[in-house]
């Protein structure tokens, strides 16, 4: 009797286990990010840059030539690696510490510049490695390390609602939110970070995906409780959909 | 080609692109600013890339971003701004990527002011950021010279994998010489097979990274890197001695101050007093075989400065207390005169004033 295949795991990552929490999506988010890769059949022909926080070690899960940048720099980084090397395809995974906070300059005039580069930016909401402060992406009223009364606007400010940000720059062509805190969401999302590429590929200019991630350790829910904790107070304040697609005329 | 009259910043520039480097990243500062818009008009011609960032920052970690593509790249600035880049240098040591950055350096601290100085000496020398390490530092004192110590920046940048440091102050950027660039020069390639350049199908894939979770492996990484420093200790420094050979007296100065130091010292000559001069070129490795070949003979060492004092505690770690080790500077910009360096060696000579 003859076996047929008809799963595997992708290709575009590598062999060794990662070190996510139990019920964070990261992992989820890596994987569409290394189907998609695998699927477009641009693995060899890709440089990604990883950030610093909770996926710093991502070089060693994405199977590919990987470089790792300092916090926040990634979009510097890739902007030096994809002006080097225009025909490859170069991305960044950021968190939302990393992108909006300490890195909000880089990722914006990357698009500004319509640097040709993907951004994959993952808003969990908190600071997750250094043990769960606030993100500029926190809730008001998020509880959080450094935010142990709740997220209070007249003392931190609101949250940093970054799609909405930069898709009013001219350089961004494709800006999308989606979430991963159910199976139609997660496979919306893998078609967002495939157009992001796309455009990537067409030669388009600077494409970014916010997914809206987990983070059930600093949080302190279980990983359910996690994913309907995302659908009921994160998609609400971050609303999900295309922000910006040049190439349909979505401005 | 003959000689051409140029600036010291465009000459930095004309001297990269002669050494093969096609890719800039840089933001203004003065007194630097002329490197960067040399490299906007010039790189272009040559197929080249020149991009303003939007802050040094971003600049070094562009620079990290090419030099992890595998290219020759350069950024520059000027002390305020070079302290922004010392995140992203530390960062391409432990990466061990090849890079060039030039500091212009102005007075400090803080904004400081825009006329020359030297006291970016420490912060070059021993490393800036955080972490172990050196960044080799070659110091030019003449336009001429920087053609040459560009090349070899570039050259040491990529035989050892770490960034260098090319150093001068707003003295050097802004002042005319004429130069000569040899044409044709053979540009030394390097094979980079570590470099991110996508895989293309072509072995597994590879990782550029300064970090090192498990600490025995960190610790491992450190050793290698001090290994490395080593060997650029025993075939990287530079320097250049004057009539140190019958010197009771020997001053020590890098840059423009050696050559106003070099002045002082000739009119100390013809009034009598056995005077002479070590300039170190390359201020890390520091050149420690002038002073160790000298300190039992001479009567004392003056390192002059345009700071409060930094290379001078150099000086007194290779002397070791063998002579008496005396420090001359001005600082906030000021350009120390020949004539008050002159005062100097006369005094310490036997306390004569003329």
């Amino acid at each position: 009797m003859t076996m047929k295949i008809v799963f595997q795991k992708t290709s575009g990552l590598t062999d060794k286990p990662t070190h996510y929490c139990p019920g964070c999506t990261h992992g989820v988010i890596h994987r569409l990010v290394a189907e998609v890769l695998e699927e477009m059949g641009v693995l060899e022909d890709t440089v990604g840059v990883a950030s610093v926080g909770c996926s710093v070690l991502s070089y060693e899960y994405f199977n590919c030539d990987m470089t790792q940048a300092a916090h926040g720099r990634a979009p510097a980084v890739a902007t030096g690696v994809k002006r080097v090397l225009p025909d490859r395809m170069v991305f960044t995974y950021q968190g939302d510490g990393d992108l909006a906070s300490i890195g909000i300059s880089e990722v914006i005039h990357a698009a500004a510049r319509g640097e040709n580069i993907t951004v994959i930016f993952v808003n969990n909401a908190i600071y997750g490695m250094t043990g769960g402060q606030m993100a500029p992406t926190s809730l008001i009223g998020q509880k959080t390390a450094t935010t142990p009364y709740g997220r209070d606007v007249s003392v931190h400010g609101s949250p940093i609602k970054v799609c909405e940000m930069i898709s009013v720059l001219d350089g961004a062509a494709y800006i999308e939110r989606v979430s991963t805190h159910d199976v139609p969401h997660i496979q919306k999302a893998k078609k967002a970070i495939r157009r992001a590429f796309e455009t990537q590929k067409r030669g388009g200019g600077f494409s970014m995906v916010e997914i809206l991630s987990t983070c059930p350790t600093n949080w302190g829910l279980d990983p359910a409780e996690s994913l309907e904790w995302v659908r009921d107070n994160m998609v609400p304040v971050y609303p999900l959909g295309v922000y910006k697609n040049k190439a349909t005329g979505n401005l | 080609m003959g000689k051409v009259l140029m600036k010291g910043n465009e000459v930095i520039a004309e001297s990269a692109v002669h050494a093969g480097c096609k890719y800039f990243f840089g933001y203004p500062i003065t007194p630097q600013s002329e490197l960067v818009a040399y490299m906007a008009r010039r790189l272009p011609e040559v197929g080249g890339l020149f991009l303003q960032a939007e802050s040094e920052v971003a600049a070094i970690n562009m620079v990290y971003g090419a030099a992890s593509a595998g290219v020759r790249v350069m950024t520059s600035s000027s002390s305020p701004g070079f302290s922004l880049k010392q995140e992203g240098i530390s960062y391409l040591a432990g990466a061990q990527l090849p890079a060039v950055i030039v500091n212009i350096a102005r007075g400090g601290p803080g904004l400081g002011n825009i006329q020359p100085a030297q006291s970016d000496y420490f912060q070059v020398t021993k490393g800036g950021g955080h972490g172990d390490y050196h960044t080799p530092v070659l110091a030019p004192a003449s336009l001429q010279e920087i053609v040459d110590l560009t090349k070899d920046a570039f050259d040491i940048a990529d035989r050892y994998r770490t960034p260098v440091i090319l150093l001068g102050d707003g003295m050097l950027g802004q002042m005319m010489e004429p130069v000569e660039f040899t044409e044709g020069t053979e540009i030394r390639k390097f094979a980079k097979p570590w470099a991110t350049t996508g895989t293309l199908g072509d072995g597994p894939p590879r990782t550029i990274t300064s970090l090192e979770l498990d600490a025995e492996s960190l610790e491992k990484r450190n050793w290698d890197l001090q290994q490395k420093f080593a060997v650029m200790k025993a075939n990287e420094i530079r320097y250049e001695t004057y009539l140190t050979e019958d010197a009771d007296y020997i001053m020590v100065a890098f840059g423009t101050v050696a050559r106003i130091t070099m002045n002082a010292v000739n009119k100390a000559r013809e009034a009598g007093v056995k005077v002479g001069l070590i300039r170190p070129i390359s201020l890390w490795p520091f050149p420690e075989k002038p002073f160790l070949e000298t300190r039992d003979r001479v009567k004392g060492y003056i390192s002059v400065e345009m700071s409060a004092g930094q290379m001078v505690e150099d000086v007194r770690l290779v002397v070791e207390g063998h002579a008496q080790v005396d420090f001359f500077g001005r600082t906030g910009g000021i350009v120390p005169t020949q004539d008050e360096i002159f005062e100097k060696i006369m005094m310490a000579a036997g306390g004569v004033t003329v």
